[in-house]
């Protein structure tokens, strides 16, 4: 854990005041040189025995080279592997082949150095606003007065100044996922692994949402994993972003994008009208519509 | 018959308060339930009424009183009384060769606990002999009419009318203020008319209830006090029932968490769990005997199984993402176990803390009926076999309101110690 220097807490306390939307105020530049050295899932593949004697082949062969600072958004129908993907490199699950190396070691298990966002339930009732977010640094024993300076600082960066003291039950849907991105900041993660965390949402807060999602990005320099269901999500958050298809998973396409840059800071719905966005959407939608119907099995009726 | 009237007021008293209060007196409140057009299958828009509960308990009194010739009511309200007081009927008697012969019965209905002495009576003419009786209410009287009459039963005289109706025996004759019945030996058995009110034995009236719980209060019962009698039970309920959590509920958690305790217990759990704890009772006390420990380990086996299955499922119930959460969050299995675990189980914990209570308070008086040296189930039983009525019912209002308060402060501790149950 990187201690926020005295001076960035001033410098965002001043822009409270001035009435600016605080930054996070640390990046990815200022810490851990060396270490950082990004993600490497390589060849991993996940299969399932079933109790009847057969089996599922949720992934196969999936290779993937993620470096640090880097948001990939992963897409796909369901039932094509992205959660057990997800899972796997969080550490919940062990692959049945293959390995993945986080700066330099290999992944066995959960670890504070992966954290993770969920779509909605994941936060603890019992505990304060506050008290969620400081979890992480009370479990590594993080000294109360750091502790608060954390937490405080997170919550205003998320918008949620107002609410430190209120239990997470009494906040909107949307305001409890700001709780669970502050909760995960405040471990300051190498990797954030984000499980449809907009997916509860409607669809007004999503859009806001979306946009602190690419700030925090850009502020903190973290490497992002995200799953969606959406489309338009994937592409304005995705940096870079797969396509996964089903039976077995697998990566079936990659694309890089330009819309992550420039939606942050920005207005999304400027982005939106980018030349290229339309087409690339339609492009994707298509993709994913065969893959449904291939799964539906009603690709050969129609034909 | 008397059924049927006293349904007949109950009815009468929900449907004119009803009336009275919804149409006659809400007139006029216009809160957002009375704007909704349609409430029927609107479940938010039923709300207990305020007024309905406060009636209701007052018509359960008001009842009482009624049927019981309570004087806290004026006396016009009481149901009719059972008959009190002088009144006669005429018996003919026939024996063979002779003419019948009619002679009177004077009977005397006195209050039970006040005998009456038998007035003295003219015995009239003919080989019939008139007679006087004493009777207390709501007994009968078999009167041997022929005992100082000239001729009798020897003699073959048989009873063969009352008051001018003829009989036989196992036929009845109503009279003015009560019946006859001849008995199959053919002696009349006069029954005063009991009219509606309950007999005290069965059912006193409040007042009495109250005056001797007051008295009871003060002197005790069977050489324990009042308080002594009510602590006892609570005593044991809750020294069974922190028993039986001390041991249930690290049962129940180690039944959520490790697959050998959840294999290994879940026969014995799912097993006793169905086993009312009265079926218990002689297995107890043939182990432990009548005493405490007998009370003890009967609550203790009681709570167990309840809190085990509540712990149980309350660590089955925690959310997948959220212990995934803190394991990402660099949680250790101890930390999960004290920050993710326990706190999400508590409310499951607290809803099997109150049915426990509940079981347990039924159970301690269930036992104390069987066998018990003092107790709010001993006492109740000692007082039914004495027909001590009132201290019965006294017995049952106390140990309803006892375990409504158990209930109240199981519930209250709930929102206070677990505010976020229900929230997650």
């Amino acid at each position: 854990m990187r201690p926020f220097g005295a001076a960035s807490y001033f410098t965002i306390l001043k822009q409270i005041e001035v009435g600016q939307t605080p930054s996070i105020g640390f990046n990815a530049e200022a810490g851990k040189p060396g270490t950082m050295t990004g993600l490497t899932i390589d060849n991993i593949s996940m299969r399932f025995d079933l109790p009847d004697g057969g089996h599922v082949q949720a992934l196969k062969n999936v290779s993937l080279d993620l470096k640090a600072g880097e948001l990939l958004s992963v897409l796909g129908p369901s039932g094509c592997g992205k959660t057990t993907l997800l899972n796997i490199v969080a550490g919940f699950l062990a692959p049945t082949d293959g390995k993945m190396i986080l700066n330099g070691h290999e992944i066995t298990g959960p670890d504070a150095e992966r954290g993770m966002v969920f779509q909605q339930g994941a936060l603890f009732e019992w505990m304060s606003v506050r008290e969620n977010v400081g979890f992480g640094p009370s479990m590594k024993g993080m000294p109360k007065a750091d502790k608060a300076k954390t937490v405080n600082h997170l919550l205003d960066v998320v918008g949620l100044q107002d609410f430190k003291e209120k239990a997470v039950y009494e906040l909107s849907g949307g305001m409890q996922q700001r709780v669970a991105l502050a909760r995960c900041l405040a471990n300051d993660p190498d990797v954030i692994l984000m499980d449809e965390p907009l997916g509860a949402l409607d669809a007004l807060t999503r859009e806001k949402m979306q946009s602190l999602v690419l700030k925090l990005w850009k502020e903190t320099g973290k490497t992002i994993i995200l799953i969606t269901h959406s489309v338009e999500e994937a592409l304005l958050l995705g940096e870079r972003l797969i396509v996964m298809a089903p039976r077995p998973g697998r990566i079936h396409k990659e694309y890089r994008l330009p819309f992550a840059e420039l939606g942050v800071n920005a207005d999304l719905r400027e982005v939106k009208k980018h030349p290229e966005f339309g087409p690339r959407r339609e492009e994707i939608l298509n993709m994913i519509w065969d893959m449904e119907e291939e799964i539906m099995g009603t690709k050969e009726d129609a034909a | 018959m008397t059924g049927i009237f006293f349904l007949l007021i109950y009815v009468a008293i929900f449907a004119g308060s009803a009336f009275l209060v919804t149409k006659v007196l809400a007139k006029g409140i216009r809160d957002y339930t009375s704007l909704k057009t349609v409430t029927f299958g609107d479940e938010s828009a039923v709300r207990p009424n305020r007024a309905a509960g406060v009636i209701s308990i007052f018509t359960i009194f008001l009842m009482w009183g009624i049927f019981t010739g309570s004087n806290l009511l004026p006396s016009f309200l009481h149901a009719p009384g059972p008959f009190l007081g002088e009144t006669s009927f005429t018996y003919t008697a026939q024996v063979e060769g002779q003419a019948p012969d009619d002679a009177e019965v004077t009977v005397i209905v006195h209050p039970r606990g006040e005998p009456a002495e038998v007035p003295e009576v003219d015995p009239g003419d003919g080989f019939a002999k008139n007679d006087a009786v004493a009777i207390a209410q709501w007994r009968t009287g078999l009167i041997t009419v022929d005992k100082n009459d000239e001729l009798t039963k020897k003699d073959g005289a048989q009873v063969i009318a009352i008051n001018g109706q003829k009989i036989a025996p196992g036929q009845t004759v109503r009279t003015a203020d009560g019946s006859v019945t001849l008995s199959d030996k053919g002696t009349p058995n006069f029954e005063p008319s009991k009219g509606w009110q309950m007999e005290p034995l069965y059912l006193p009236a409040p007042e009495e209830v109250w005056t001797r719980s007051v008295q009871i209060a003060k002197d005790g019962f069977r050489n324990f006090t009042l308080l002594e009698h009510l602590g006892y039970s609570l005593f044991r309920v809750v020294v069974g029932f922190v028993l039986g959590a001390i041991v249930g509920i690290p049962l129940g958690y180690a039944m959520g968490l490790s697959n050998w305790f959840r294999g290994w217990f879940d026969p014995i759990v799912e097993f006793m769990r169905p086993v009312p704890p009265l079926a218990l009772i002689p297995l107890v006390i043939i182990w432990a005997g009548i005493g405490e420990a007998g009370k003890i380990i009967l609550l203790f086996l009681a709570a167990l199984w309840i809190m085990a299955i509540a712990a149980r499922s309350g660590v089955s119930g925690v959310k997948i993402s959220k212990v995934h959460a803190a394991y990402s969050l660099g949680a250790s299995k101890w930390q999960i176990m004290r920050y993710v675990i326990i706190p999400n189980s508590l409310p499951e914990i607290f809803t099997g803390a109150r049915v426990a209570m509940g079981v347990c308070w039924g159970t301690v008086v269930a036992a104390e009926l069987v066998a018990a040296e003092q107790g709010a189930g001993m006492m109740i039983m000692t007082a039914s076999k004495f027909q001590n009525t009132d201290i019965v019912i006294m017995g049952i209002i106390l140990i309803g309101v006892i375990g409504f308060g158990i209930d109240m402060l199981m519930r209250a501790a709930e929102r206070f110690l677990v505010p976020w149950k229900g929230k997650g």
